[in-house]
C-alpha cells in the first residue's frame, strides 16, 4: 500500500518540528516565566532564556497564594463545571433518547425546537438573560453560573444522533421482557452509550470551563468566581507582577491539561464528532 | 424525513413517560434560551435603561436607528468583518496544512497532534493575558524580538495592542493560535474518512499528487471544510474575551466588536434596550451565516 507521504520524511520532521516549536513557544514562555524571578520575566522575554528554564524558583507560586485565594477560584470552577457537565448528562441524555427512539405526541415539534435553538449563540442571549436573572434577584452564586448551560441543545443533538445509530436489539429484548422505559434506559441503554457520554462530557467541558462573559455579568466578588475571571482580575491587580500572573496561569491550566493528555483520544473524538456528521 | 425515522421508533411510549424523559431538558432550554431570546427581541423595541427615571415605553425601531448612528457599533461590525476576512482563510489553510501533515503514517506523529491541539483546552482569558505579555512593547518583547529576527533587524519595535493598525491583527493572531487545533482535528477526521481505494484508483489512472489532492482529497473534505469555514466565520463574530481583557475596544475603537459593544452598552452603561438591539443584530448575522451553511450542505445532498 502506498504511503501517503507528501514530502520526504526528514524534511517533514524538520518542518513540523519548526512549526510545532513556534506553536508551543507561548506555552513554554508561560511555564518558564512562572519559575523565574519576577523582575526577569519581561527583560528576558526576547532571549533564549525566555523559553528555556535557567532558574527554577517557586517564589511566584507562593506569591500567588499570598495575594489571592487561588484555591477558591479553582474550587469554584470545579463546582460550576461539575454541575454543568453532571446535570447536563442527566437531562440531555434522556432527552436525546426520547427524541431518537420513542414515539410520542410532540416529538417532531420538540426535535425541531431543539435543532432551531442550536443556532442561537450564547452571546446573543447573554444580556437579556442577565436582565432576566437580575429581575429575579438571582446572582452571585454557583447555580446562576451553571443552570443556564445544563440543558444544552448541542448535547441533546449529539445524544440523539448517537442513539439513532445504536443497534436496537438489546433494548427490544428488555422491552419484550416487560421492562419500563426508565429502567431500560438506565440499565440497558446507558451502559452501552459510554462513548457518547464521554464525548458530550468533554465537549461541554471544553465549551464552558473557559467561560468568561457570563461570570463577568452575574458575579460581583471573588467568592464564587471561576478561574477564567480569576486570571483576568488577577492580571489587573496592582502591582503588575508578570511572574505571579504566569504562575497563576500554569496552575490554572494544569488540571485540564493533565485530563487532556490522559484522555486525549476522547477529546479528539469528541471534537471531531461535533464536526463530522 | 419522518418516514426514514419511523423504523427506529420501535416503542409506543406513553406520552407521559416520554415527556418525563425529554421534559427537564426541554424546560431548561425554554427558560434559559428561548425566553431570553424573546426577551431580547421585546426589549430592543423599548427604551429600558437601568436607573432611568423614564417610564417603560415602546419606541419602535429607535434603538436600531441610534446604534447605527451614535455609537462605535458600525465600527464594531466593520472590525468583525475584517476579523472574518483575516482569520477564515488563514485558519482554514493552516488547519488543512496541519491536517495533511498529520495524516501521514510517520512515527511520533501523535505528539505533533497533541501539541497543535493543546491550546484548544486553554481558556481565552488566559491566552489573552499571556499574549499581552508576548506583545509587550519595546525591544524586549517576545513578538518584537521574533519579528526582529525574521526580518534581520529591519523590524522596529511596536506597541501592538495600542497600535491603531496592529491591534486588531494582533488579536486575530492569538485567536488563530487558539482555534486552529480544533479545525485541524475536524479536517483530520474528514481526511481519515476518505476511502484509501479512491487514492489507489486515482494513482492507477496516473493521477499525480496534486491531481489526487484536487480530485480526491478536496471533494472528500467538502463537508468538513464547509463546517470549519462556517464555525470560524461565526466565531469571528463572537469575539469578546480577548478584546475585553487586552484592549477594551481601543485604541479609538480599532478593536471593538459587536459583542464587546453590546456588553459595554447593555451591561457597563445599563442601557438594556440598546444592548438588546445589538444582541438581536448579532443573532441575525449568525443566523445568516448558518442559513448559508445549511444551503451549501443541502446542495451536496441533492447531487
Amino acid at each position: 500500500m502506498e504511503k501517503r507521504a507528501v514530502i520526504p520524511s526528514f524534511a517533514n520532521y524538520f518542518i513540523m518540528g519548526l512549526l510545532a516549536f513556534v506553536y508551543v513557544t507561548p506555552v513554554l514562555f508561560m511555564i518558564v516565566g512562572s519559575f523565574k524571578p519576577d523582575m526577569l520575566v519581561l527583560p528576558e522575554a526576547g532571549t533564549w532564556r525566555g523559553i528555556f528554564p535557567v532558574t527554577v524558583s517557586l517564589e511566584n507560586y507562593v506569591s500567588v497564594f499570598e495575594r489571592v485565594a487561588f484555591e477558591r477560584f479553582m474550587f469554584n470552577s470545579a463546582i460550576i463545571n461539575g454541575l454543568i457537565v453532571g446535570l447536563g448528562l442527566l437531562v440531555n441524555a434522556p432527552a436525546g433518547y426520547a427524541l431518537a427512539r420513542l414515539r410520542w405526541r410532540g416529538r417532531q415539534v420538540a426535535l425541531g425546537f431543539v435543532l432551531t435553538l442550536m443556532v442561537i449563540p450564547f452571546e446573543a442571549i447573554a444580556l437579556p438573560l442577565f436582565y432576566q436573572v437580575t429581575v429575579m434577584g438571582w446572582r452571585d452564586d454557583y447555580l446562576v453560573q451553571a443552570f443556564p448551560f445544563v440543558a444544552f441543545p448541542l448535547s441533546i443533538y449529539l445524544f440523539y444522533s448517537f442513539f439513532l445509530s445504536m443497534p436496537k436489539e438489546l433494548e427490544e429484548a428488555a422491552y419484550i421482557d416487560g421492562a419500563g422505559i426508565f429502567r431500560t434506559f438506565f440499565t440497558i441503554v446507558v451502559p452501552n452509550a459510554k462513548p457518547a457520554f464521554a464525548s458530550v462530557a468533554i465537549v461541554t467541558l471544553l465549551m464552558f470551563w473557559g467561560m468568561y462573559l457570563w461570570p463577568l455579568l452575574v458575579t460581583a466578588g471573588p467568592s464564587v468566581r471561576p478561574l477564567p475571571l480569576g486570571i483576568a482580575t488577577f492580571y489587573t491587580l496592582p502591582p503588575l507582577q508578570w511572574g505571579d500572573i504566569l504562575a497563576f496561569g500554569v496552575m490554572m491550566v494544569m488540571p485540564v491539561l493533565v485530563v487532556f493528555l490522559i484522555f486525549q483520544r476522547w477529546f479528539v473524538q469528541g471534537v471531531a464528532s461535533t464536526g463530522v456528521k | 424525513m419522518s418516514g426514514r425515522f419511523r423504523k427506529y421508533l420501535h416503542v409506543n411510549a406513553s406520552d407521559a413517560a416520554a415527556w418525563g424523559m425529554a421534559g427537564p431538558a426541554l424546560a431548561g432550554i425554554c427558560i434559559f434560551i428561548l425566553t431570553p431570546f424573546l426577551l431580547a427581541v421585546f426589549l430592543s423595541f423599548t427604551n429600558l435603561a437601568l436607573g432611568s427615571p423614564l417610564p417603560l415605553e415602546f419606541v419602535g425601531f429607535r434603538q436600531y436607528r441610534v446604534i447605527f448612528t451614535d455609537t462605535g457599533f458600525s465600527r464594531a461590525l466593520l472590525n468583525n468583518l475584517l476579523f472574518l476576512t483575516g482569520i477564515v482563510p488563514t485558519q482554514t489553510l493552516l488547519a488543512l496544512m496541519l491536517a495533511l501533515m498529520l495524516n501521514q503514517r510517520l512515527k511520533g506523529i501523535a505528539i505533533y497532534r497533541t501539541l497543535f491541539f493543546m491550546p484548544v483546552v486553554f481558556p481565552m482569558s488566559l491566552i489573552a493575558v499571556i499574549w499581552t505579555l508576548i506583545y509587550a512593547p519595546g525591544p524586549d518583547g517576545l513578538m518584537n524580538t521574533f519579528l526582529g529576527i525574521v526580518t534581520f533587524g529591519a523590524w522596529e519595535p511596536r506597541d501592538f495592542t495600542n497600535h491603531p493598525h496592529l491591534a486588531l491583527p494582533a488579536i486575530m493572531l492569538l485567536s488563530v493560535w487558539q482555534g486552529v487545533g480544533f479545525q485541524m482535528v475536524v479536517l483530520l477526521a474528514g481526511l481519515q474518512g476518505i476511502p484509501e481505494n479512491l487514492y489507489e484508483a486515482a494513482a492507477i489512472d496516473g493521477a499525480g499528487r496534486w491531481s489526487r489532492f484536487v480530485h480526491v482529497t478536496l471533494p472528500g473534505l467538502r463537508n468538513p471544510l464547509i463546517f470549519v469555514i462556517i464555525i470560524t466565520s461565526i466565531l469571528s463574530f463572537r469575539v469578546f474575551d480577548q478584546v475585553r481583557i487586552m484592549t477594551r475596544g481601543g485604541p479609538r475603537n480599532a478593536t471593538t466588536t459587536v459583542v464587546f459593544e453590546a456588553v459595554r452598552v447593555g451591561f457597563d452603561r445599563g442601557q438594556v434596550a440598546m444592548g438588546a438591539a445589538m444582541s438581536v443584530i448579532f443573532f441575525l448575522i449568525v443566523l445568516l451565516i448558518t442559513v448559508i451553511q445549511r444551503r451549501l450542505l443541502k446542495q451536496e445532498g441533492v447531487q
